[in-house]
């Protein structure tokens, strides 16, 4: 335990970036859980008389077209955007990897058709595909999760395949069989815990795909429903207020979705150090 | 050895046969489950029943989904996508005039992300864990976080709208040139052929906010991947032999190093062309570009189903094709390599 | 591949290249004069119009056409006759509804006994091809508009016109129309840009035994003899029209070519105007409106948009609307004043806080008795028996989010206040006909209907009349029915007109199925060179009347 963690104080030592990372990820986990108490206003109250105001002291991040705190919804925003990206990737996590594992594991008729699917979701370009999957079911948050776990599925299938195949004929494995357990123990107990460092790298990359993703889709006008504060639709809806100059509806959730996406693609980058230190790209 | 990269290849193209079976049938259930009645869309602001009636039969979707489905396989099979109804052009037409566009520019953002993108990447390997290495990586991950849509509307913001050095961001060409005959369908190679400067200077100068988004967009995947082939180049052993018998550090870098990590980036190169094409959707809407990404959300928003169908359908097969390519080209150039995994 | 429908012989690429290489030319010399304004690039005979949405085809009576496509109708084509046009106060044109003048035809004359018109046709009219416009042109137009189906047909049907043995050609020149029923629309409906004529000859030529009407080719291959005619069209990018030197039917317009250039985004066509790269931009919304109006640069012309309203509809099949008490409840709990400001921007004339509970004369649209009030809607919750209040979702058209997005979320405040949970739904464009108006379920909603002609009863016959498409609202009162149909057809000036039309508006006022907001404005934005911009009961562009004025030393 403390070899771990010599390594990961070394790691950061030689990487102030994944330190940086770190730090952001806390402060980012700190808002989720207690933003709706720092904020000082009400994110959904609005105030037609102060509306459209550019940033003071009693606004920093300025208010919008119905006068409402700008800082406050960013702040409000932050736990609706890990809960969709947390809820998809673990969603496409649980999933893949299940696939993933299944397919490496037992290999043959299994192994085919789970890879076939992963193709053909890997045919699309992803964020076609996630269009065309949220119009079709409505755009509701649940619908934002499913369709971007549907998306990342294949990553985590893929990853778990190779691991899980490079791994069936280990001696470990065939030490659990031997002593009588079944295919489902160990694929759970034994396979499990092994495949877990590398798909915890591919988990930190796409949690900042997810909210990109979800942005992207708010943009186009697939997103979370008004009057919810998102990042990505703050963005778009203040996107069209930047000619007209008020460019502090758009900047700041644009910053806060930037920095998150940042953070956890510096930490995916930072987890593969720790894991595997040649592996670092 | 000939005959067996054959059977290789064919092998290859019979795995992608599944694929492209499977990607019709998502297509087509995809945009059968889109809202709206395309029907009651088309039949205009005063219709009433009996008219969106016969709408609907005209565009057959008075029939059952097995017999839609047979009738598009069929369609299919003689390349017959279908019409847009939005714009009233076979769905064919469209996307040959499109995708060009689209194409265009994705290579020219991808261009531009490759001219920056490796460079960054070997200066970062030369230096590993040094100021330089962390800062490219930070620059470049900073790029990978940006919403495109955003960096885009900023570009334009800036670029357009307060400096002015930039034209308008309307599409291909600005209002007062005309586009060069149709040769390829690329207006810079097109404006070439006609041997019309003025109209390839204006279609570049269109490009460079567009192309730039998605370049920024692309730079991490390029700059790591170039990194990490170098390092493992660079720590190789005969690139350790080149530099003990005294080779100058530029030869061993560019002839030796680059040469041999090459190959991997160009693989890269494959998944982030496919990357851009789908994050160019929101570039294209930002700056107005006729491609097929903007084709495709107005389709969308109009439950225009062929015209859905046939972007999706050429986006995924272009993918497949790609890959297909790109494993073909790897099995010519380094047999070694087995289509297998 | 040329996908440009029409080359215009008169479209000389090389002009266009003359133009663009002086333009570069000038921008190789300063870096900051990369381009130059479009007046400057473009010349002073060119008009460059921005837009939101462009038209999808060619021909007004196709399957599919969107409303951006009436321009086409509008330019490309004449109708037999057109409507006045008056000046308002504030300097700004707009065409008179009660004033029916002749376009292609000279004059026209009813029977005696009212139950048909003829019409003589100018013998000077030519289509853009040279052949002369006859009423075997007007026949043919005439009976493809009914016989085709769909928007074209309802659109003549409200005029009385509903089959071709209603249309004769006399002779060359003579054209008659027989009425099913004496009515005052019929006439007006045909100012409006469906019943266009058609070079029939032309048509006929492409016609097949499958598309006798010959929709294929008019799709892409207009044959009008209109002000102007098509230089160029690229679908979803942009529309060329040239002008016709030989129109005879109206004043010869102002500019010789207008490039009409698709922008989707609302906040790059206000850049485009500001730079200088456009003269003129359509589709404005409100909060640029109000923006630009200070702007010395450009010129807004704004006129409320006539018959038209921006509502909240309340579905009768959803419980607790049955309840008129309730309905008069949500009507005191709009918070008018906020949304006025927030979404309206204050271009509008607002439709609430009238001091009479009986209408203020005929006039349509006209301010309801009601205002934000939160007790009296309280109090009425309570008689009603939702003291506690309730849960309804509030549904909104995403292709009109810059006005509908934020009032919903205002009243969706509002309605909170009041002990209403309303739940905000938004539906795509595409999703928004099926769900509001034809299925008419969505509980509550946010529309726009607008009639094209400017009478009250046409008003409440499309929305406040059962089964009627834009009654989304699933309001069916005998007594307003009734009313309605008798007026409907009765000329203006006769007895009782005026009283029926405040007896409707009186059951309106008291039923409240529709809670208007504000009367709309139509409003365009030009360049302060650019002149004769008139408002049009379609909305759309109308390019023959603009001109560009001489430049000031």
């Amino acid at each position: 335990m403390s070899a771990h963690f010599r390594h990961l104080l070394y790691v950061m030592r030689e990487n102030p970036v994944t330190f940086f990372s770190f730090v952001l990820f806390f402060l980012l986990m700190a808002l989720g859980l207690f933003g709706p108490w720092l904020a000082p206003y009400d994110p959904l109250a609005s105030d037609t008389a102060n509306a459209l105001r550019p940033p003071s002291w009693a606004h920093p991040f300025g208010t919008d077209n119905l006068g409402r705190d700008v800082f406050s919804r960013v702040i409000t925003a932050t736990r609706l955007d890990l809960a969709i990206s947390v809820a998809a990737v673990s969603l496409s996590f649980v999933a893949g990897s299940a696939a993933g594992v299944c397919a490496g594991y037992f290999g043959g008729v299994t192994d085919k058709l789970i890879g076939r699917l992963t193709d053909t979701i890997m045919a699309f370009p992803l964020f076609v595909l996630a269009m065309g999957i949220v119009s079709a079911l409505g755009n509701t948050i649940e619908n934002i999760v499913y369709t971007t776990a549907v998306i990342n599925f294949p990553f985590y299938a893929r990853v778990a395949r190779a691991e899980a195949n490079s791994r069936r004929e280990a001696g470990f494995v065939e030490a659990a069989r031997l002593s009588g357990n079944g295919h489902g123990r160990i694929l759970l107990f034994h396979m499990g815990p092994n495949i877990m460092p590398p798909m915890m790298v591919q988990i930190s990359l796409n949690m900042g795909y997810a909210i990109l993703n979800a942005a992207g889709l708010s943009f186009i006008g697939l997103g979370v429903r008004p009057p919810t504060p998102e990042w990505g639709i703050m963005v778009a809806e203040g996107a069209k207020f930047i000619v007209s100059g008020e460019w502090w509806l758009a900047i700041f959730p644009g910053a806060a979705l930037m920095l998150a996406v940042l953070c956890f693609n510096l930490l995916g980058d930072g987890l593969r150090d720790l894991i595997d230190p040649r592996m670092r790209t | 050895m000939k005959s067996d990269s054959l059977f290789l290849i064919g092998r290859r193209l019979l795995q992608a046969a599944p694929v492209v079976m499977g990607i019709i049938v998502v297509t087509f259930i995809l945009t059968r489950a889109l809202p709206g009645d395309p029907a009651v869309f088309f039949a205009g602001p005063a219709a009433d029943e009996k008219s969106i009636a016969e709408i609907r039969a005209s565009l057959g979707l008075d029939k059952s989904w097995p017999e839609q489905f047979w009738v598009y396989l069929q369609n299919l099979s003689r390349g017959d996508l279908g019409k847009s109804i939005s714009t009233g052009q076979p769905v064919m037409e469209e996307l040959a005039t499109r995708l060009p566009a689209s194409l265009e520019l994705t290579l020219m953002g991808l261009f531009l992300a490759v001219a920056i993108a490796i460079p960054l990447g070997m200066l970062a390997a030369t230096r590993p864990n040094s100021l330089v290495d962390h800062l490219c990586r930070l620059v470049v991950t900073i790029g990978v976080s940006l919403p495109t849509f955003f960096t885009g509307l900023f570009l334009v913001y800036i670029f357009y709208f307060l400096l002015g050095l930039s034209p308008a961001p309307l599409g291909r060409l600005s209002i007062i040139h005309i586009a060069p005959d149709h040769v390829t369908g690329f207006y810079l190679i097109d404006s070439l052929i006609a041997g019309d400067f003025e109209v390839f200077r204006a279609a570049l100068y269109q490009m460079i906010l567009p192309a730039s988004t998605l370049a920024i967009f692309a730079l991490a995947p390029l700059a790591r991947m170039t990194r990490a082939a170098m390092l493992g180049v660079l720590s190789s052993d005969f690139v350790r032999t080149a530099r003990a018998s005294g080779l100058s550090r530029k030869t061993i870098l560019w002839v030796y190093a680059f040469q041999n990590a090459i190959l991997p980036v160009l693989t890269t190169l494959g998944m982030v062309f496919s990357f851009l094409l789908g994050a160019n959707v929101l570039v294209e809407k930002v700056f107005a570009w006729p491609g097929i990404g903007s084709f495709a959300i107005e389709a969308l928003i109009a439950s225009d189903y062929a015209a859905v169908q046939g972007f999706v359908l050429a986006m995924a097969l272009m993918y497949v094709l790609l890959n297909l390519a790109i494993d073909i080209l790897y099995t010519v150039v380094d047999p070694r390599i087995g289509l297998e995994g | 591949m040329n996908r440009d429908v029409s080359d215009n012989k008169q479209f000389k690429r090389r002009d266009f290249l003359k133009i663009g290489a002086g333009a570069a030319a000038g921008a190789g010399l300063l870096p900051l004069l990369k381009y130059l304004p479009a007046e400057a690039a473009a010349g002073r005979d060119t008009l460059v119009v921005v837009i939101g949405n462009g038209p999808n085809s060619m021909d007004i009576h196709r399957k599919g056409t969107n409303r951006p496509s009436y321009q086409v109708a509008v330019n490309i084509y004449d109708r037999l006759v057109t409507y006045g046009r008056k000046k308002l106060p504030d300097g700004n044109v707009m065409y008179d509804y009660r004033k029916i003048e002749p376009e292609l035809a000279e004059s026209w004359s009813f029977a005696p006994d009212g139950m048909s018109v003829t019409f003589k046709i100018r013998k000077d009219a030519r289509f853009h091809d040279g052949k002369p416009v006859t009423a075997h042109d007007v026949k043919w137009s005439f009976d493809r508009a009914v016989s085709l189906g769909g928007f074209p047909a309802v659109q003549m049907k409200a005029g009385s016109l509903i089959k071709p043995e209603q249309f004769v050609a006399l002779d060359k020149y003579t054209f008659k129309i027989n009425f099913i029923r004496k009515s005052k629309l019929t006439l007006p409906d045909l100012g409006v840009p469906v019943p266009l004529i058609i070079n029939s000859v032309a048509a006929k030529a492409k016609a097949t035994k499958s598309d006798p009407w010959a929709t294929e080719y008019l799709h892409k291959n207009p044959q009008g003899g209109g002000a102007f005619k098509l230089g160029r069209w690229k679908p979803g990018q942009q529309t060329v029209y040239i002008r016709n030197d030989e129109w005879k039917s109206g004043p010869l317009p102002g500019v010789k070519r207008v490039i009409v250039r698709e922008v989707a985004s609302a906040s790059t066509r206000r850049a485009l105007l500001l730079r200088g790269d456009a003269d003129v931009s359509l589709d404005l919304p409100p909060k640029d409106t109000k923006e630009l109006t200070s702007n010395k640069k450009l010129k807004i012309a704004g006129v409320p948009i006539e018959n038209c309203i921006h509502a909240v509809g309340l579905n009768l099949n959803f419980k607790p609307f049955a309840d008129v008490r309730v309905r008069q409840a949500m009507a005191y709990a709009m918070p008018y004043e906020k949304i006025f400001k927030a979404a309206a921007y204050e271009r509008g004339l607002p439709l609430w806080g009238a001091k009479s509970a009986d209408p203020a004369g005929t006039l349509w649209p006209q301010p309801f008795p009601y205002d934000t009030d939160t007790d009296k809607a309280k109090g009425l919750l309570k008689e009603a028996g939702y003291a506690k209040g309730f849960k309804v979702t509030l549904s909104f058209n995403l292709g009109l989010a810059y006005w509908t997005e934020p009032t919903a979320l205002l009243i969706q405040e509002g309605l909170g206040k009041v002990g209403i949970e309303a739940k905000l739904d938004k539906i795509p464009g595409s999703g928004w006909r099926t769900k509001a108006l034809v299925e008419k379920k969505l509980p509550m909603h946010l529309k726009n209907f607008g009639g094209w002609l400017n009478y009250p009863e046409y008003y409440f016959f499309w929305a406040y009349q059962p089964k009627r498409l834009f009654n989304s609202m699933n309001y069916d009162n005998p007594k307003l029915n009734k009313l309605v149909d008798e007026t409907l057809h009765m000329p203006v000036g006769s007895p009782g007109y005026a009283d029926n039309v405040k007896a409707f508006i009186k059951i309106a006022f008291e039923d409240v199925p529709l809670i208007p907001l504000w009367q709309p404005y139509l409003d365009v934005a030009m360049q302060k060179d650019v002149a004769g911009y008139e408002y049009w009961f379609h909305r759309q562009l109308d390019v023959r009347p603009f001109k560009k004025l001489p430049k000031k030393a």
